[in-house]
Parts: C-alpha cells; structure tokens; sequence
C-alpha cells in the first residue's frame, strides 16, 4: 500500500483555449482502487488520455512506476502494464468473442511485433484456456465462439474488461465501466472488479454512478474545471462540503 | 478457433492440390482446358492469393499492386538475359527485387491510411509504370518492352546458335503444360503459406487491426510493423506471379504496371470474396474465364446455341444475348460484380455461406459455423 504506481505532475492540457487539465496533480498508490469523480467536462477522460498516451500534456509529466511515461507511444505504454476499458467499448467487432481475448494475450505474451506467421493458432492451447478463464470471470464463455460485434452494449463493455485483464495490468484505468449497464449488468460488473480487487491490481475508475464508486474505492479525488479539488477515502468525500458544492449541487448524498 | 469445426490443413491441401492438378480435365467441359489459360488461372491465382494477404486481412487497400508485378516480370526477363534461362533464379530474384521495392513503397504509404493510403499506393504504380515508358528505357526497353535477344550474356548457359533461348526448369521446357504445371505448384506452394498466415496469430492481429486498429496500439501493438510486413509479403507473391509471368512467355512490358492491372486484381479479390482462402481464386477463374472464353462468343455460335427456337425467336434472343457475349464481356462482368456488390458484400463466399445455412438450418443444425467459416476464412 506504499509504493507510488502513478504519479501525475502539474500536467496542462488546453484544447485552443480551454484549459482541460489545469494544473492537475494526482498520485496513485499500489495496490488501491481510485476512483475519479467529477461532473461532466471536468477532465476525468481527458486525465486518463494523457495517462495512456493518446494525448501528450502541454507541460507537465506523467510517471508509472517510477519511470517517465510522457511522450511514449499508446502501445509502449501498454506494454509498460496500463490496460484501459474505454467509455465507448472499444473492441474488436469483426472477430468472435474468444479472438478478442486472445489478441490482447499475444500482445502480453509476444510483444509489440512477432512475425509468428507459421504457427498454428489451434497449437495455442494454453493461450486458449487462459482466456476462457478469464471469459469465464464476465461470464461469457459460452458466447465464446460468436461474433462480438453481435453482442449487446453491456456485453462487449464486460469484453472488453476481460480483455484488459488477460494482460494482468500493473494499472488498469476503468472509464465509466457500468455506463448505460442493466441494474442486474452493473451489479455482476461490481463483483467482478472486487473480485479483482483482492489480486491486489491497482485500479483508477472513472465513474458517475455512486452506488458503484462507494462500493469498490479505497482512494477519491473530485476533479472539476481540470484540477483536483478534493481527495480522501469515501467517508471523508462524503463529507466534504467543498465536494457537495462542486459536484453535487449542495445534494446531500 | 473451434477445432472441431475448421476442416485440418492436410485435407485441404490435398483437396486444392488435387483440384487445381485436375484443372485441364475438369475445366475442359467449360472448353477452358488449353494451356495458355490455365497459366493464367495459375498465375492471377498467386497474385489474388497474395494481394488478398493485405487487403483481406488488414482492409488496406493498394491500388499499386501491378507495380510488384512489373518488377517481377522485368527482373525475371532480366535474369533470363543475363544469369540463365532456368527459371528458379528468375522467381527468386523477382520476389527479391518486389520484396524490396514493396518495402520502400509501403514503408511511405503505410503512414496513411485509408483513401489516402489507396491513392499513395496508386500514385506510386503509375510513377513506376510511367518511369519504366520513359526514363527507365535503359532498364524497361521502355514501349517496345524487354525481350530476349540471342547475343544476351546468359553468363551460365552455352550460347544458342539459332532462334531465341526457351525458358526451362532443368531441361523441362516452360511451354504448354509443363508450364502449367510449373505454375500450379507455386500456386499450390503460395496458397500453403497464406493457409498457414490466415490460421497464425500473425494472422489473427492483421484481422484485430483491421477490426479496430485504435484498440490494437492501446492493446500493445505497434501496428505499422504488422501493415508493413502485410504489404511486404503480398508484394513478394505479386513479383512472383509476375515471374511467372515471365516464365511462361518470357517478355515483360510496363503495361503491366498499368493501374488497371492494379483495378483487376481489386476487382478479382472483392467479386470472390475478401478476406477468405478461396474467394480470391474464384474471382480469378471467373474474370479469366470471361476474359477468354465469354469475349470469343460471336453471333454465329449464340445462332447454333438457340437452334432450336422458332427462327423469328431465334434472331429475337440473339438480338438480346449479343451485347453482352464477345466484345460486350465486360458488360456482362460489370454487371455480374454490381449484383454482387449490392447484394453479397462478402462475394462468392458469402453466397456459398448463404446457401450452406439455409441446408443446415432445414436439417435442423445451428448456423453459427458458417459465419464462424467466414471469420476463419476457411
């Protein structure tokens, strides 16, 4: 619980003249499951985009583990052990459910580049039965040979967290992961993530559903206006008046 | 990924090779059986097979594969004229030189994607294809085309005293079906390797990144690497249709690099069915095989094919059928591919799928193999 997995330093990101992130300072420790919060426009995806590499902050750094990760290109960074479950599932539309949790396998077994053009993929079988297993974690192993663009949006949402856990992240960032989910749908997604909250996989989510945050955070920091205006474990956001004001609208939560 | 249902790389080998070896008996009813045309099929075969590499697997689409092909065919000509008349030195270099030019070209290319990737690829076959007209004569034999000629070097053959040298695989001479059969083996060969590609995880990330190349770089891959290998390797089966080209009529002629060369094989690929093992072959047999035999349809023969009408009806259907047989083929194949288009996006092969799930659905089977086949591409 000590160790710093990630750190954000004074990061400015300004899209013309919006400033996105302002300033912004966050620090991750191992082993916690952070959750940002934040009303809408605040800069919670933006803050994850920088994380990931997919935007580079005007000034400021970002550093995981202790090494330097501004700059670096989004599969660099994936191979450093940061896996994202994006807002809108991104996955892999045109291959059937088990490929789509085989691809990010080979990535973390492989590497970025392998030329292994003339091997057999029916060899790979312990590949196969890891994801299977981990198909087996969202429960959708026995779609595992339909197409996974079929599937219903709470479906591919739950692919795609099993897609990101296959590759055992050292982080894994969580962008509204029960966003437009089923009741029934949110509360399976919630014991999954607990259930991979006892492996110990630090976890920063991004979430606007309370029952959902308050449930599985240890860590919450509010970001409003592209800054974090308050952070501490649930009970203290609770109750942070600064919080209520900001967020909440003086709702009393 | 199920193994129960994706049929085992023996068999199908055996089942291609033995289709494509049989091809001068079987395709003789179609009155297709004559050497000249099955070099053909066996050639645009390998072209189709490699081209579908990238664009059924990646979704790139090249407009400037003709330009691999080009090279190929010169370096095979060139090989012919200096090295010998063997053929094997010829197909090495070919897919060598197109290897490398694919390299280069793809290297540039692969930095867009999308149109502007397809009109790269496009601008640089036509500035190839221009280059080997004009500045290139030196290398090309720029309009006349570069031919054989009885003093070239040939540095390990014994000079031929009359007549030009014939292209040969130890001895065997490279016309008529030793030809074919020469042909056929590397369609054979080129149709393993793409079996053994489609079934790879190499295979399987080209697929992921032509699903969703974003998640891919975010799922750990560098995808540029990937494309360009893709591209490298469809390059090297262009050079070596190209080669065969050569092999079976040894001249070589920037027409080749024609962007319409390029169209065709575009063309071939889609009507088939893209991204599938077989499709691309099937496109193939049915471009060639219109090419050559519906275009050689005339008057006089759509007369003897509706004998048996009352005449006045006779002369009516003739009137009907003409414009779309002999000259008019490529009417008749524009809109054969329009049909096909619209209707079936996945090709030939989705219209098998199509037909093979409506059988297993009435005999009570679930469908979901066939779309599963798809996904195979087997």
């Amino acid at each position: 619980m000590s160790n710093t997995v990630l750190e954000v330093k004074n990061v400015l990101k300004t899209f013309g003249g919006l400033k996105a992130l302002n300033d912004l300072n966050l620090t991750v420790k191992e082993g916690t499951v952070h959750a940002i919060i934040g009303p809408n426009g605040a800069g919670k995806s933006t803050m994850l985009n920088v994380c990931i590499g997919q935007l580079t902050p005007d000034t400021g750094s970002v550093t995981f583990n202790g090494e330097m990760i501004t700059g670096k290109k989004p599969f660099e960074i994936n191979q450093a052990g940061i896996s994202r479950v994006f807002q809108t599932p991104a996955i892999f539309e045109d291959l059937t459910i088990l490929q789509n949790v085989m691809v990010p396998a080979l990535a973390s077994r492989d590497g970025d580049f392998t030329f292994n053009a003339f091997k057999s993929l029916q060899k790979e079988n312990d590949l196969e039965e890891e994801a299977m297993k981990f198909l087996q974690e969202v429960s959708l192993e026995d779609q595992a040979h339909n197409l996974a663009g079929s599937m219903s949006r709470g479906n591919k949402r739950r692919l795609e967290l099993a897609m990101c856990l296959i590759q055992h992240p050292k982080l894994l960032l969580l962008d509204e992961p029960t966003a437009g989910m089923a009741r029934h749908d949110t509360n399976r997604t919630i014991d999954t993530l607990k259930k991979i909250k006892e492996g110990g996989m630090t976890k920063i989510i991004i979430e606007h559903d309370m029952h959902v945050v308050f449930s599985i955070a240890d860590r919450i920091s509010v970001l409003a206006q592209g800054t974090i205006i308050a952070e501490g474990t649930p009970d203290e956001i609770r109750g942070n008046p600064k919080v209520q004001e900001a967020y909440l609208g003086g709702a009393h939560l | 990924m199920n193994k129960l249902k994706m049929m085992p790389e023996w068999l199908i080998m055996v089942v291609f090779a033995a289709a494509i070896l049989t091809m001068p008996i079987w395709m003789s009813p179609l009155g297709a059986a004559y050497p000249d045309l099955l070099q053909k099929f066996a050639i645009f075969g390998v072209f189709a097979i490699g081209y579908n590499i990238l664009f059924g697997l990646t979704g790139y689409l090249s407009f400037g594969h003709a330009a691999f092909l080009g090279v190929g065919s010169y370096t095979a000509v060139w090989s012919f004229k200096l090295l010998t008349m063997n053929v094997l030195p010829a197909i090495f270099f070919s897919v060598l030189f197109a290897g490398v030019f694919a390299a280069i070209i793809g290297f540039i290319s692969l930095r867009r994607s999308g149109i502007y990737f397809s009109i790269l690829t496009l601008a640089f076959a036509q500035m190839s294809y221009n280059l080997a007209y004009s500045v290139l004569t030196p290398i090309t034999n720029g309009e006349t085309g570069l031919q054989l000629e009885r003093d070239d070097p040939r540095i390990f053959d014994t000079a031929v005293t009359e007549g030009l040298p014939t292209t040969e695989l130890f001895g065997l001479s490279m016309s008529g079906y030793s030809g074919f059969y020469v042909c056929a083996a590397f369609l054979i060969i080129a149709f393993y390797v793409s079996l053994r590609i489609f079934r790879s995880p190499f295979g399987l990330k080209l697929r992921a990144i032509k699903s969703n190349q974003t998640r891919m770089r975010y799922t750990g891959y560098s995808t540029r690497p990937y494309l360009l290998t893709a591209f490298v390797i469809s390059g090297m089966y262009a050079g070596l249709a190209g080669s065969l080209m050569a092999v079976t009529d040894p001249l070589a002629g920037a027409e080749r690099m024609q962007w319409t060369a390029s169209g065709e094989v575009v063309l071939m690929t889609i009507l088939g069915g893209v991204g599938t093992l077989i499709g691309p072959l099937l496109g193939v047999g049915i471009i060639k095989y219109f090419e050559n035999i519906f275009s050689a349809i005339n008057e006089t023969v759509l007369h003897g094919f509706f004998d048996f009408l009352p005449s006045w009806l006779q002369e009516f259907m003739v009137f009907i059928t003409s414009p779309f047989v002999g000259e008019g083929w490529h009417l008749t194949l524009g809109i054969l591919f329009m049909l096909i288009v619209a209707f079936l996006p996945g090709g030939i092969m989705e219209g098998i799928d199509k037909i093979k799930s409506k059988f297993s659905k009435s005999s009570g089977q679930s469908d979901d193999s066939t779309t599963e086949a798809v996904r195979e591409g087997a």
